[in-house]
């Protein structure tokens, strides 16, 4: 009786097993088409993204790029370069400009923005809100050359509009050389960021103000809130949550670029001998380094630091998004 | 009485407030503008006066003389064409080639789903950096070659987790209908999948089109001399340095700037003419697609 059971239970899993072998090939007959269409997209992810990952060996060598160089006749040097980075002079100032325009570009990013779509929603006016709107955004179309041209122009002491208005207004007495000096950069660069973003970050922030449920303004009418009463406690808390999620996705881009492109291409653009010493960002370092000098081994330490960082931040920021999430459940 | 009361103190807060509003929206269309405006008069103005200064959003002395000095030399034309070649394949590329993954990716029963999802979205967090990317690309031997600005930038994970949770949204009936028909997955893609999601694609192709065309970076890394492949924006970006450089009086080395000597045109004028006519293109695209990208980005922000 027993071993009869045993037998019919072999039996019945060897033929599970051959049905499940035979639904295998049957799904694969299936999704034969499914996976033509995507496997060789998923070979291109990997040449494109994940094989050039070992180009981060050469952090770890002193590579010299001569004509027969591979991969594995470098000399290996072990944290050597990584060492040269930290003790140079160069790192520090090139990490401090990099996280101080973040931040600057953080801060300001997101006031303006929050600012210009409280503005926005108050406009009653579709028509005239609709005009203002798509031309808040226009400048976020545009290059990163062009803005840098116009930011140049503007800012010269050669007729530039910005020297001429505020000689003629008595601020200052004569033309100020802006992009000369170092001190000014990172200001120029928040503004010109805000000159460029702001029209197109506050699109997200209407989006959440228009999903406010309308019967809590009308309560809070009858209530007698005036129209600063409705803002402060009804549209900010309306759009805390969307405000919480982009917070934490531009920290953990802190490193990367400091919000979008623009991290890097303005200060490669308006970057030059006498401002240096302000507007380098480790991406222009890893540039200047990398390209310029052929320092092909520094550089892709320097690259390698920054995605780390940026990688550990991206985990340590949704960690905390979870607990905040669970606190705000709460 | 008291509402009445209440009312009319309001009222005159909203005064206040519909003023300032107003202050602040003038100002604000007046700094995005007066750059684009006066970009314009100088590129419509005769060179030499513009020099002078003084233009503000209407020029002095038109003159169509800027924009022949742009078309006839041949730099930039050539340069305009390759912008257009790049953008174009490019945007074609992306919007099939998003779709399609986007559609495997949608179907539940997939084996290979959660391996290629998880594949892709990694790519969104790291980045191997800007010397192992010029050695992939020297290797491919891309350097030099027209191919270099299409073929490194074909998809984005991004892109895939947008039009992805777009196609969810379509009714799965529709697919399975397909199928009792006798549809394969590529007819159902091409014929159903791909017209509806149209709205999420144009946010793509838009987004893919900025991109390229404003992009001057990959064309500085890997073809800076070959004069062929140039772009416009490229053409900007050399401009735009040997500015500087003439500021410190050393020489422009631009090969444009050989060519412009021998015109009546200076270097801000035609700086402005290329400005205009790299920024016509975009500024022609983006109002036709505005009706889908808001609706596009609103689906991909409130799905992820």
């Amino acid at each position: 009786m027993q071993e009869s059971n045993l037998n019919t239970e072999v039996r019945s899993s060897m033929v599970v097993r051959k049905t499940n072998r035979k639904k295998m090939w049957d799904t694969i007959k299936n999704q034969k088409q499914l996976m033509f269409m995507s496997v060789p997209l998923l070979i291109y992810i990997f040449i494109f993204n994940y094989y050039p990952l070992y180009g981060w060996l050469m952090a770890f060598q002193n590579y010299r790029p001569r004509r027969d160089a591979t991969m594995f006749n470098q000399e290996w040097v072990g944290l050597d370069n990584f060492k040269f980075l930290f003790t140079q002079h160069d790192f520090g100032r090139v990490l401090r400009n990099t996280i101080g325009m973040s931040v600057i570009n953080l801060i300001l990013s997101f006031v303006t923005a929050i600012v210009l779509a409280l503005l926005l929603n108050e406009i009653k006016n579709l028509f005239v809100k609709k005009t203002i709107q798509t031309i808040s955004y226009l400048p976020y179309f545009i290059s990163w050359v062009i803005a840098a041209t116009i930011v140049s122009q503007a800012l010269s002491t050669d007729n530039g509009i910005i020297n001429n208005m505020l000689v003629s207004l008595r601020i200052i007495d004569e033309p100020i050389l802006w992009l000369a000096e170092g001190k000014y950069f990172w200001g120029i660069f928040g503004i010109a960021n805000v000159w460029k973003q702001v029209g197109f970050n506050a699109i997200i922030y209407l989006g959440a103000m228009a999903s406010i449920d309308p019967n809590l303004y009308e309560a809070a009418e009858i209530d007698g809130a005036g129209r600063m009463k409705k803002m402060l406690h009804i549209t900010l808390p309306g759009i805390k949550s969307t405000f919480v999620v982009l917070l934490i996705m531009n920290v953990a881009h802190l490193l990367s670029t400091g919000g979008g492109a623009g991290g890097f291409e303005f200060q490669y653009l308006l970057g030059r001998g006498s401002n240096i010493a302000w507007s380098e960002t480790i991406d222009v370092f890893t540039l200047r380094y990398g390209i310029r000098m052929g320092n092909f081994s520094l550089a892709t330490a320097a690259g390698m630091f920054k995605t780390l960082v940026s990688i550990s931040l991206v985990f340590l920021v949704n960690g905390l998004a979870k607990k905040l999430g669970e606190n705000r459940l709460i | 009485m008291y509402i009445k009361i209440g009312k009319k103190r309001h009222s005159i807060y909203d005064v206040g407030f519909n003023t300032f509003n107003g202050i602040v929206m003038v100002f604000l269309m007046l700094v995005t503008l007066y750059p684009f405006l006066n970009t314009l008069a100088i590129s419509f103005n005769e060179g030499i006066d513009a020099v002078r200064g003084g233009i503000h959003i209407w020029p002095r002395e038109f003159s169509l003389q800027n924009y022949r000095a742009v078309f006839v030399g041949g730099t930039i034309y050539r340069a305009f064409f390759v912008s257009v070649a790049r953008t174009v394949l490019a945007a074609v590329l992306n919007v099939f080639l998003t779709a399609m993954l986007a559609y495997c990716l949608s179907r539940k029963e997939y084996v290979l789903n959660r391996f290629i999802t998880v594949a892709f979205v990694l790519t969104m967090y790291f980045n191997a950096g800007l010397i192992p990317n010029y050695q992939l690309i020297r290797s491919l031997n891309l350097l030099n070659n027209f191919w270099v600005y299409v073929l490194p930038a074909m998809i984005s994970a991004f892109n895939v987790i947008v039009v992805r949770t777009y196609i969810q949204t379509i009714p799965e009936s529709l697919i399975e209908s397909a199928k009792l028909d006798g549809a394969g997955d590529f007819k159902i893609f091409m014929r159903i999948i791909f017209p509806l999601t149209k709205p999420a694609l144009a946010v793509v192709g838009m987004f893919t089109i900025i991109y390229q065309w404003n992009n001057w970076f990959d064309t500085l890394l890997y073809a800076p001399s070959k004069q062929s492949l140039s772009t416009l924006q490229y053409e900007l970006q050399k401009l735009l340095a040997s500015s500087f450089q003439q500021n410190t009086s050393a020489r422009a080395t631009s090969s444009l700037s050989a060519e412009l000597a021998s015109d009546m045109v200076t270097p801000v004028s035609i700086q402005a003419a290329i400005t205009v006519v790299a920024m016509v293109p975009v500024l022609c695209v983006y109002p036709v697609l505005q009706r889908y990208f808001i609706a596009g980005l609103n689906v991909g922000g409130v799905k992820e």
